[in-house]
């Protein structure tokens, strides 16, 4: 009984997806980048982790409100997918597009210097993420996917439910410590 | 607007708000921008005590206002800098064109 219910649980942790759409306005950016991290939460990040991907979406958000729309409030989509201990981030637009990805993406490259741009909204998705990859079109959007493995597993939770529901795979394959053999060992 | 301006002699002090984003840095800028031009300004000051956050648009921010004073022969410095804030100004580069203080600088007797 105890296993099956850990199975569920266990399937619950593994695959989770989420999708937001909101306007593109400024004042959303915050909560935007706030909901991924609370989403984000289940994979018992570190606080650098949950910073790292909060500062990608925002840069993400921020692209899609000021180049993708340029100031027009229309909507921009979220979609979230958490495998296993991977977080999959896409942000996307249906704005002006980017005619070149290629430069767009050079550090400090900006159309927009005198809006006090700094030009590296990618530089630092990329900094922050693990993968970034970028699909645009003009005249039809922006897609931006982006992947954070988050490091710290379930089993090493501070709550003892999340240490005994966790994922008892990772907590093996990443072994070595006597926590996880004893976990083991208990079943 | 929570973010304090506060205004000692030709020194600006901006107390950051906890998150610097585009949304936050644009009324930054607006209100920095309209003080400079109204007084007598030659340094700004950025107060990172209350700061957890910041992103590309807040770089860019700062490096407006540090293009801004270098202009007018003035300066730009930043205090209280976590470590977070501390990487993303790493990062940035600005780290190497703005002047960081651990506390107040009147302290390090500069001011």
């Amino acid at each position: 009984m105890q296993t099956q219910t850990d199975k569920v649980l266990q399937s619950r942790v593994c695959q989770n997806e989420m999708r937001l759409e909101f306007d593109s306005r400024s004042c959303n950016e915050g909560f935007a980048r706030v909901a991924v991290a609370s989403f984000l939460t289940q994979l018992n990040p570190t606080l650098e982790e949950v910073a790292d991907v909060k500062t990608a979406v925002s840069e993400a958000v921020t692209n899609a409100i000021i180049h993708g729309y340029e100031g027009r409030v229309e909507k921009i989509t979220i979609s979230c997918r958490i495998s296993g201990q991977e977080l999959y981030v896409e942000v996307s637009d249906y704005g002006k597009g980017i005619p070149d990805v290629r430069l767009a993406m050079e550090p400090l490259f900006t159309t927009k210097a005198e809006c006090d741009r700094a030009g590296m909204g990618f530089a630092f998705m990329e900094a922050f993420m693990d993968t970034l990859e970028v699909e645009s079109e003009p005249g039809k959007g922006t897609l931006v996917k982006m992947t954070k493995r988050i490091s710290r597993g379930t089993s090493k939770g501070p709550s003892g439910y999340e240490r005994k529901t966790g994922q008892p795979e990772s907590a093996v394959k990443s072994g070595g410590d006597s926590e996880a053999d004893n976990q083991t060992a208990e079943r | 607007m929570e973010q304090l301006f506060t205004i000692t002699g030709t020194t600006l002090t901006i107390s950051l708000p906890a998150e610097i984003d585009h949304h936050s840095s644009e009324q930054i800028r607006r209100e920095a921008d309209r003080l400079v031009q109204k007084k007598n300004i030659r340094c700004i000051l950025f107060d990172f005590s209350d700061a957890v956050f910041m992103d590309s648009s807040g770089i860019g921010m700062i490096i407006g206002r540090y293009k801004m004073m270098r202009f007018m022969g003035g300066s730009v410095m930043a205090i209280n800098v976590g470590e977070r804030m501390k990487q993303i100004l790493t990062m940035s580069g600005i780290y190497r064109v703005i002047d960081i203080y651990e506390g107040m600088p009147q302290q390090s007797g500069l001011l």
